[in-house]
């Protein structure tokens, strides 16, 4: 009998074995080297294990008596040492074994970030049995925290399990959504719902800078100095072959073992499967490849003809409770047609990928009953032109509607606030609806919905038409862009309501038709969720146009304007000298007095930004936000300090303003002025917020204008006091970011409310003025910091990313 | 063809575009929102806009300065605006990022 030597009892090996007993049990005599101490069990179903789920003994695969009856040797607990290719024999840790044919399955081994702290015994990776126990150990202390480092599937599943024994459990991702190889942004964005509504804690984004602990776990630090409080740390970043022996024993090893189609290493008396090995440039990480591999080895073995062919994978995540299907290339291209279902009030997100009338991929979320049935079409490439309409609805869809563009409002739940002013939920004007109020104008009178600022009015109108049906007609209302139909005053009410903070969420539950958004949404949400959620969203660069992106104007010939702030107009001699020497050191072509108060460099090279800007911070200066939809500048006359007319200190209160309110983002441009007397000097009564000082005090006026419209403030209110001055100012701004569109200047959004309902909201409404302030300030928290210093620090991601210019000169 | 390595693939962030100088004028590197990869010219036919500094969705860029939206994949100009600009060879392999050097140097040898 020949003899056969097997490296690694997994899964894939498992499976050689099987077929070859089945069809020669008597071809050769095996030895089963396994560096755990135990035989075959299926690795797949250690997730349902660690969630108690399942015991060790249901997943076994093959026992003692299976390995006994077909006579293999086993050495379970031994490691190989190494493969003597010339004498055909395998060094085992105790003694040698030779062979006439070898299989290597030696699998995978888990990545470990080189982090500090990482070789603390609480860090542990999960692959196998041993991994599974240690967690299960942990978990079974009261009280205690894991932090899963790794949102892929393994890292996803030992969250969900660990959680499942009761710990308190964060999975930190690096990148901006969950198993991004599987999924796309929305389904990523349903099932990170999914396993937060589950207690687990999920950041993405999250780059992870240390593990702490003396002797044992204490804490995870991120990169953004957070700090997590840890008892266990699993690190499921990632697998990659564990080719050491092969490459030891000097076979052709590329990221894999290299094998070609007959599962052959470079040499033919060398076989290797599963985990280890790359084939075509491929490696492989799920179960069904490897079966098929599995067969090819035993019929090589048994020198029958067999070829390994790749094919189609899907995917789906073994978390209870979490439906989730991919399969194939979701990826968007030119010759690629894209069809999105959402159904917000499920919590479902199916999209299928077209090529050439042929299914290409698909991802599936809440609702994955079809998943097989895609999968189908896809690995047979049928040709699905005939059923494309309703493809989307699987295999037992008979004839159908369109799809509702009112279906977002139709989910509502009965509880959503539709009218944020006077608190009117979606259930109370669907009782007036049932009630007789069949218009706009009744619903007002009955519910005060929509009675008041008036931006809820399309929702209103939505609910309507969807509680009344053919017997309301909806007027025609300006959408966001194409990629939905609702309003923008439709949206920031539903993020409001909805508790919508990120961008996919948004996507998602308001069922966008594009899968990311276009240049016209993705600014209006970016500022709306950082508006609304200022301590959660965190403000997405992409989503912005060039100039709040580089900090910078934009020049016609792709130069910028740099311009530093001066707080109220005041500078000093330093900051002068500071400002003509960068001029003269980076070649500054034009410097301009603005309008504002302020010196204009024009003309900067874009790889000069971070240089100029770290001169500028130097002296103590930072960003003037002149490019940003956020305050501007606040312009001043010199008040009592100098002027023989002055009644107060309008330079001082000037330098208060731009104090408070500097570097938060508005839906458009804020600027303010501040006049020591009605003489008006600083122009206030063009400006979104003007004051003028007076003898008894402060007259504030708002909703100026001097662009494309001119316009004239008009009075807020008038105060006795400064400090009433900066709350008032402070409120004004701060509702007008909650609840005004993105791109209307402030007397824009005036002219729709009414200065009537502000004033009612800022200046008689004493609690609600001091409670606007306070969200504001809440915001400035986060926004008032200067965003050139963080930038210059970063001046490489300014300049080209590559010079070829000069390799061809060479 | 002669695949040079540009960088990393995460030196341009997602939905982010980085700009390389060539013989040709200056590439941009397109990484969109599903992380592939595409190189197109940095200049905007209508004025000459940096395309690299554009907002990025879908597999398309708007021009910063007027909103001209071209395909990545092809470089047409999309809507009701005509034009085009040139695309070239571009893979990313482990993470790096390669473009073929023979077309970059094209209009210079000529």
């Amino acid at each position: 009998m020949q003899k056969l030597v097997v490296i690694g009892a997994g899964m894939a090996s498992g499976r050689v074995l099987e077929h070859l007993f089945e069809t020669a049990p008597d071809a050769y005599d095996v030895t089963l080297f396994n560096a755990e101490p135990r035989g075959n069990y299926n690795r797949l179903m250690l997730s349902p294990v660690l969630s108690g789920e399942k015991s060790y003994a249901e997943i076994v695969t093959h026992d003692d008596d299976w390995y006994s009856a077909n006579g293999v040797t086993c050495r379970f607990g031994e490691a190989v040492v190494k493969i003597d290719r010339d004498r055909k024999v395998v060094v085992g840790q105790n003694g040698e074994v030779p062979y006439d044919k070898l299989v290597i399955g030696t699998g995978s081994a888990p990545f470990i970030i080189p982090l500090p702290g990482k070789d603390l015994p609480e860090v542990i990776t999960y692959r196998d049995l041993d991994d599974t126990n240690a967690m299960i150990e942990a978990a079974a202390r009261p009280g205690s925290r894991a932090v899963v480092i790794g949102g892929g599937l393994l890292g996803l599943e030992a969250a969900a399990g660990l959680r499942m024994r009761g710990m308190e459990v964060t999975v930190l991702h690096l990148m901006g959504h969950l198993m991004e190889r599987q999924l796309d942004e929305a389904a990523g964005y349903l099932l990170k719902k999914d396993l937060e509504d589950r207690g687990i804690t999920v950041l993405t984004r999250a780059s992870t800078k240390a593990i702490l602990g003396d002797g044992k776990v204490e804490a995870v630090l991120l990169e953004d100095e957070t700090v997590l409080e840890a008892d266990l740390v699993v690190m499921a970043v990632g697998i990659r072959p564990e080719t050491r022996l092969a490459k030891d024993a000097a076979l052709a090893v590329g990221r894999g073992v290299e094998v070609n189609a007959q599962m052959q290493t470079s040499d033919p008396d060398v076989l290797a499967l599963g985990e280890c090995v790359e084939f075509n440039g491929q490696l492989f990480g799920l179960v069904a490849p490897l079966y098929d591999q599995a067969k090819v080895v035993a019929s090589t073995l048994l020198a029958e003809p067999a070829a390994f062919v790749t094919k189609e994978l899907s995917t789906k995540l073994k978390v209870t409770g979490c439906d989730l299907f991919s399969a194939g290339d979701f990826a968007e291209a030119e010759d690629r047609e894209d069809i999105v279902f959402r159904d917000p009030a499920r919590g479902v997100y199916k999209r299928l990928v077209l090529k050439e009338d042929r299914l290409i991929g698909a991802v599936m979320y809440g609702d994955t009953a079809d998943g097989s049935w895609f999968f189908g079409l896809i690995k047979d490439g049928t040709d699905v032109s005939e059923m494309r309409d309703t493809l989307i609805f699987g295999p037992a869809y008979q004839g159908g509607a369109a799809v509702d563009p009112l279906s977002a409002v139709a989910a509502l739940p009965a509880d959503a606030e539709i009218c944020g002013c006077n608190g009117v939920c979606k259930g109370q004007i669907v009782t007036a609806i049932e009630g007789g109020a069949t218009d706009l104008g009744m619903i007002r009178a009955t519910t005060k919905a929509s009675a008041s600022c008036g931006t809820c009015t399309g929702l209103v109108e939505q609910v309507l038409a969807v509680t009344l049906g053919d017997d309301f007609v909806l007027p025609a209302a300006q959408s966001v862009c194409g990629c939905t139909d609702l309003t923008h005053e439709d949206v920031r009410r539903l993020i409001k309501s909805q508790a919508l903070k990120s961008q996919p969420a948004v996507w998602q539950e308001l069922g966008w038709s594009t899968p990311n958004g276009c240049h016209v949404c993705r600014p209006a949400i970016n500022f709306y969720l950082l508006a609304d959620w200022p301590l959660e969203y965190q403000d997405d660069p992409q989503s912005r146009f060039v100039n709040e992106r580089n900090h910078a104007n934009i020049q016609k010939d792709g130069t910028y304007s740099v311009m530093p702030r001066m707080f109220g107009g005041i500078t000093t001699a330093a900051e002068l000298r500071a400002i003509a020497d960068a001029a003269d050191k980076y070649n500054v072509p034009t410097v301009k007095v603005t309008g504002g108060q302020r010196i204009d460099l024009l003309g900067v090279k874009k790889e000069d930004l971070p240089g100029i800007w770290y001169d500028l911070n130097a002296a103590g200066m930072v960003s003037g936000h002149a490019y940003s939809k956020g305050l501007r500048t606040v312009k001043t006359c010199v008040g009592t300090d100098h002027c023989r007319f002055g009644t107060q200190d309008s330079t001082g209160l000037g330098i208060k303003l731009e104090k408070l309110l500097w570097g938060s983002w508005t839906p458009h441009k804020v600027k303010l002025a501040v006049s020591g007397c009605p003489r008006n000097c600083a122009e206030a009564t063009c400006k979104d917020v003007g004051i003028i000082c007076v003898d008894s005090g402060y007259q504030v006026g708002v909703g100026g204008a001097a662009g494309m419209d001119l316009k004239e403030t008009e009075r807020l209110c008038d105060v006795p006091t400064e400090e009433e001055a900066l709350e008032v100012t402070a409120a004004f701004v701060q509702i007008y970011r909650e609840n005004a569109k993105y791109l209307d200047r402030p007397y824009k959004w005036l002219a729709k409310v009414g200065l009537d309902w502000v004033k009612a909201q800022v200046v008689d409404d004493l609690e609600n003025r001091r409670a606007l302030a306070a969200r504001f300030e809440l915001s400035q928290t986060v926004y008032r910091k200067d965003p050139w210093a963080p930038l210059a620090a970063k001046a490489e991601s300014f300049a080209p990313l590559a010079d070829l210019t000069l390799e061809a000169a060479e | 063809m002669s695949w040079i390595d540009i960088g990393a693939l995460d030196d341009i962030p997602q939905r982010g575009a980085r700009v390389i100088k060539t013989q040709v004028g200056c590439v941009a590197l397109f990484r969109t929102g599903d992380d592939q990869v595409f190189a197109v010219s940095d200049t905007c036919p209508h004025k000459g806009g940096p395309l690299s500094e554009g907002i990025v969705h879908g597999h398309k860029v708007t021009c910063p300065l007027h909103n001209w939206v071209f395909s990545l994949e092809t470089g047409e100009a999309q809507g009701a605006d005509s034009g085009s600009i040139p695309t070239y060879p571009v893979q990313v392999e482990a993470g790096r990022i390669l473009l073929d050097a023979t077309t970059l140097a094209k209009r210079s040898a000529a």
